[in-house]
């Protein structure tokens, strides 16, 4: 056992020991880790997903800011009486484009994975600016604020390029008319062809048409108009009447 | 006097020593030692009977049971559905107007229409349908649509206002502020709040009868009972969606309105909306 015995070289140096650990623990990350990497069902291919239009991605950054995800999440678990209550269970590829993602088990409030289209643009609205108007039961806080605060989506274009260096395919077409597409989306009087064939039903992504709506009611692009365009769009992209689920997964 | 087994019991030492103090090289103990190597047979066992090895591109072995998250899910759910599937499909194609007939099938789908409306219902309509400003009270008499068993369920299949439904219900109450002089609004407004008994400055609202007339008759009707093809509301029976006291009328004749109800086509089945419908018709409203 000639070999055994030169531990003693690797206990009596601390460095060398740590570096040896780490190569160890090393082994098991990557026999966990490294084949999602090559294997192509890692992430399924589904019709339908887009990365998120500026407006929808503003909206998105507005729910991080105020901490939403603190009580809902974004993942229907494949279960029985989540598949009943939310709808059909979350899939990989529908939080690809999500940096970071919402996913959670922990529910103060419910999961939001398809609430999309699920309520009225009024009845968000209602139910951010006084969520006891319309469920006397809730805990939510109000978030009436955000109808008062105005964006002009200024930043927008940054944002996208900086979700674009973490993997999110926007094209330069998608950056050069991103502020365009932030306020077309909230006008229902705007030319929102742009916008519809960037990330609606002609795209390259053959996602459902892009709501261009005046999510809010009010004058001008609140952080609601966002917030609503983002909520309103959640689980709405993969249509599950054509969608047939890989068994093996 | 220290004590030195290793000496006195003669057991074998691994050779090292640190300051004087020495490590036993004694045998592990046989138990833990066989489910040691138990526990990595097992761990090769399972490997086989599930999915583990991602040994190709298109995944990983399938495992002899072929068992899957989503096949779990899958059966669980397919387990329920099957043990309701007569109850569901006679829901689905049943004559809603002859369920009174059939006592089995209305209890069934009273209770599965009451866990449908919590789920999906409540949070405008509220928990217990008494509606919210602007989200109809489904307990009393006074429907905007009508409120017989079929023109409910029609009303839950497409919704109101519904974008994503061709189906869907449509009636326009517009913004009156640009359309009519201010004299006129201030008149028919007086009007409309005298329909219902408010307090009303009487030649005001005289005035305001020809405008009624002129601009709200045809959908509200000429004696102001609405018109439940259009969706417009009774204005004489003191019952309002978004409030009765002059300001909010106001608000609701200046800025118009349109409440949106999604369809529920997109999300429940057949049969789920066959029994929210029961459920609602039975609240005590239903006609």
């Amino acid at each position: 056992m000639a070999f055994l015995d030169k531990h003693k070289i690797i206990e009596k140096n601390a460095t060398l020991l740590m570096v040896l650990s780490l190569l160890v623990v090393t082994v098991g990350g990557v026999v966990e880790i490294a084949p999602l990497f090559w294997i192509e069902n890692t992430i399924e291919n589904v019709k339908g997903m887009r990365p998120y239009t500026p407006l929808e991605l503003a909206g998105r950054n507005i729910y991080i800011r105020e901490g939403c995800y603190v009580c809902h999440s974004q993942m229907i678990r494949p279960m029985r009486d989540e598949v009943e209550r939310y709808g059909h269970y979350s899939l990989a590829a529908e939080s690809q484009y999500d940096h970071p993602f919402q996913w959670g088990s922990k529910r103060t409030g419910p999961d939001l994975a398809r609430v999309g289209g699920r309520y009225s643009d009024e009845w968000h609205v209602d139910h951010l600016t006084d969520p006891q108007s319309v469920v006397p039961e809730s805990i939510m806080p109000k978030y009436a604020f955000l109808a008062d605060r105005m964006i002009d989506g200024r930043y927008i274009e940054d944002v996208m390029r900086t979700n674009v260096a973490v993997g999110v395919p926007y094209s330069d077409e998608d950056l050069e008319n991103a502020v365009a597409d932030f306020r077309a989306q909230a006008d229902p009087d705007s030319d929102s062809d742009g916008l519809q064939a960037r990330y609606g039903a002609e795209s390259r992504w053959q996602s459902p048409p892009v709501n261009v709506r005046n999510f809010d009611g009010r004058p001008g692009i609140s952080e609601m108009d966002a917030l609503i365009a983002y909520l309103q769009m959640l689980g709405t992209l993969v249509d599950f009447s054509t969608f047939i689920p890989d068994a093996s997964r | 006097m220290a004590r030195k087994p290793t000496e006195e019991k003669n057991i074998p030492t691994t050779g090292h020593e640190w300051d004087g103090i020495k490590e036993y090289d004694n045998p592990m103990p046989r138990w833990w030692v066989w489910v040691f190597y138990a526990t990595i047979i097992w761990g090769i066992g399972y490997t086989i009977a599930y999915p583990a090895w991602p040994i190709s591109k298109s995944g990983a072995t399938p495992g002899l049971l072929h068992w899957s998250t989503r096949g779990d899910v899958a059966a669980e759910i397919q387990k329920f559905t099957d043990m309701n599937a007569d109850l569901n499909a006679k829901l689905a194609s049943a004559d809603l107007t002859a369920l009174d007939d059939d006592a089995a099938l209305k209890n069934y789908a009273v209770q599965y229409g009451r866990a449908t409306f919590a789920t999906f219902c409540s949070q405008c309509h509220g928990s217990g349908a008494a509606g919210a400003k602007g989200y109809p009270n489904l307990l009393d008499n006074d429907w905007l649509w009508g409120g017989d068993i079929e023109t409910i369920r029609t009303t839950v299949t497409h919704g109101i206002r519904s974008a994503a439904d061709e189906e869907t219900r449509i009636g326009d109450m517009p913004a009156w502020g640009d359309m009519l002089e201010e004299e006129e609004l201030a008149n028919v407004i007086e009007y409309v709040v005298s329909l219902a008994g408010g307090e009303h400055d009487a030649a005001m609202a005289e005035a305001g009868k020809e405008v009624f007339a002129d601009n709200c008759a045809a959908c509200h009707g000429d004696d102001a009972t609405g018109d439940r093809d259009l969706g417009a509301p009774n204005l004489t029976d003191a019952i309002w969606l978004y409030g009765g006291d002059r300001d909010s009328i106001t608000e609701t004749i200046k800025g118009g309105r349109a409440g949106v109800m999604p369809n529920w086509n997109a999300k429940l089945s057949a049969s789920q909306i066959a029994a929210v419908t029961a459920y609602v018709h039975q609240l005590g409203g239903g006609e």
